[in-house]
């Protein structure tokens, strides 16, 4: 299935990705320009391929699809974003997989700044490095970063995990480095292998909540 | 919301194209900002003892009675060009001399820029009628700005459109709110700056003119904007040879730069950037924040 955004419209190919027809469907987008929404509300198990760079919040409250773009991602890229995996060969633009709750992200440029922002559950791997004010207020979900952090990364952070390989140019409030035990590198290497990215987990460093800002109750850390 | 469009040609023969490349990228910025549209465009260099002005009037103006208005009473030189609703206007005086003297003697018009190079238009209405009004596809030049305008902090009329001047040769363009305008707006009325709106982004070129006026570089006026302008900004800053831009330290309004070997490219979305030849093999970054970003070519 072909959609050429130069002729059709956005909706003509969100519609179609939001009908069971498009289950297991192989999907190819041209000329996407740099348009917003392209591939939002995606429903079903299939595949789409985007040739170019995307605007605003593309493969947002994805569910299932395979969303592959071959460019860069303007801002709210996987926004909310429920399940299935996103990947974005180039570099994204602010606030990338905000509040999303399932599924993998991968950027294999750089993201932005807030990247991860009040993360509940999606993963995120970057292969570059992140901007400022990442992973603010993550809740729960990973986000790995091959190359290195900006300021106040993980400010208010609650039960996410961040794993950096590179610099951290500052912590936010409440967030802490903390030891790597061999689950955290069992799932890393898997985060890394889903990925396709060929780094040693060792090389990495976690980094969470102190837990000194919000009432962590031990009761409850199963949930996590 | 609004959009900013910047352009800067390194290979001259993009130079005979440059309006028609900037209309394209300021159309693809026509969501964010359907109210009024404005662009700053730098061409035909007069001589150093020359100055060009721009002035905005309406469809009422009678260009005639103004060149004759400057003839008797500034320069006998004078020629006035008009272009739909403004006039470009070439005077062979001092230029400080000449701004101060619009500024008391024309009340039927407003200047919206003065210097050897800059021309800016600006006008209510969708960006595309906006820029059909002025021919900007047929214009050419060095480089040029854009805006188009959805208003939040103050009315939609032609006075409160982007680019502001904010001296000879400059102007800003701005996409995002300010907080400590009204403040500052008074500060800088006290110590000479003139305004002819209430509008927060005049404020921020008032800042700018107020600082250069002081002796202080273009990079350094922007590195005390960061301290003394509370809010929200992506700015572009027109110059005689160039143009910068400048980010919040929280940078939350967008700006994408891209830069091949023949122009450098900023606006707010990268669909301005996917207009431009060549633009696939572009290098396309987002500016950091707090960051001066600038090209200047050799004059």
């Amino acid at each position: 299935m072909k959609f050429d955004l130069a002729g059709q419209g956005i909706r003509h190919l969100n519609r179609y990705l939001h009908e069971p027809e498009s289950q297991g469907a192989e999907v190819e987008v041209d000329n996407p320009s740099g348009s917003h929404n392209i591939a939002v509300g995606a429903l079903h198990n299939c595949q789409v391929l985007v040739n170019g760079h995307v605007g605003y919040y593309c493969a947002a409250m994805n569910q299932h699809a395979e969303i592959t773009v071959r460019g860069n991602a303007g801002p709210g890229l996987a926004e909310n974003m429920m399940s299935g995996t996103v990947r974005i060969m180039g570099n994204a633009s602010q606030y990338c997989g905000a509040t999303a709750h399932g599924g993998l992200l991968i950027i294999e440029g750089n993201a932005s700044s807030r990247c991860g922002i009040s993360l509940k559950g999606l993963d995120i791997v970057v292969a570059g490095s992140i901007g400022h004010m990442s992973a603010f207020m993550a809740q729960t979900g990973r986000l790995v970063v091959c190359g290195d952090a900006a300021e106040s990364m993980g400010d208010s952070i609650y039960e996410a995990r961040i794993y950096v390989r590179g610099k951290v140019a500052s912590l936010g409030t409440d967030c802490i480095e903390k030891p790597m035990g061999d689950e955290h590198i069992q799932e890393l290497r898997k985060l890394l292998e889903r990925a396709g990215l060929d780094y040693a987990a060792g090389a990495f460093k976690r980094y969470g909540s102190a837990r000194r800002l919000y009432n962590f109750d031990v009761d409850n850390a199963s949930l996590y | 919301m609004c959009g900013i469009v910047g352009l800067y040609t390194k290979n001259s023969e993009l130079q005979s194209s440059l309006g028609s490349l900037l209309s394209a990228m300021l159309v693809q910025m026509a969501d964010r900002g359907p109210d009024s549209a404005g662009i700053a465009i730098y061409h035909d260099t007069v001589g150093t003892e020359s100055i060009k002005v721009t002035l905005q009037g309406d469809q009422d103006t009678d260009w005639q009675l103004i060149e004759r208005q400057i003839a008797e009473g500034l320069d006998p030189t004078v020629k006035v060009a008009p272009i739909a609703t403004h006039a470009v206007v070439l005077l062979s005086v001092d230029g400080d001399h000449a701004v101060e003297w619009i500024d008391g003697n024309l009340d039927a018009v407003r200047m919206t820029s003065n210097g050897r190079s800059i021309e800016i238009y600006k006008e209510r209405g969708h960006p595309r009628e906006v820029i059909e009004t002025f021919g900007l596809d047929d214009m050419t030049g060095t480089h040029a700005l854009g805006h188009t305008r959805m208003a939040t902090e103050s009315r939609v009329t032609t006075e409160h459109s982007h680019p502001f001047s904010t001296g000879m040769d400059l102007c800003l363009v701005h996409n995002g709110s300010l907080s400590n305008h009204n403040r500052l707006r008074e500060n800088l009325r006290a110590d000479g700056i003139r305004f002819q709106t209430d509008n927060d982004s005049e404020v921020a070129a008032g800042y700018l003119t107020w600082r250069l006026k002081q002796g202080a570089t273009l990079k350094e006026s922007m590195e005390a904007a960061l301290a003394d302008l509370d809010g929200f900004y992506t700015f572009a800053i027109g110059t005689k040879n160039g143009f910068a831009v400048l980010r919040d330290p929280i940078a939350c309004k967008p700006a994408v730069l891209a830069e091949t070997d023949d122009w450098v490219a900023m606006s707010s979305e990268y669909r301005s950037i996917a207009q431009l030849p060549g633009n696939e093999k572009a290098r396309v970054w987002e500016p950091n924040p707090a960051t001066v970003y600038s090209w200047e070519r050799e004059s």
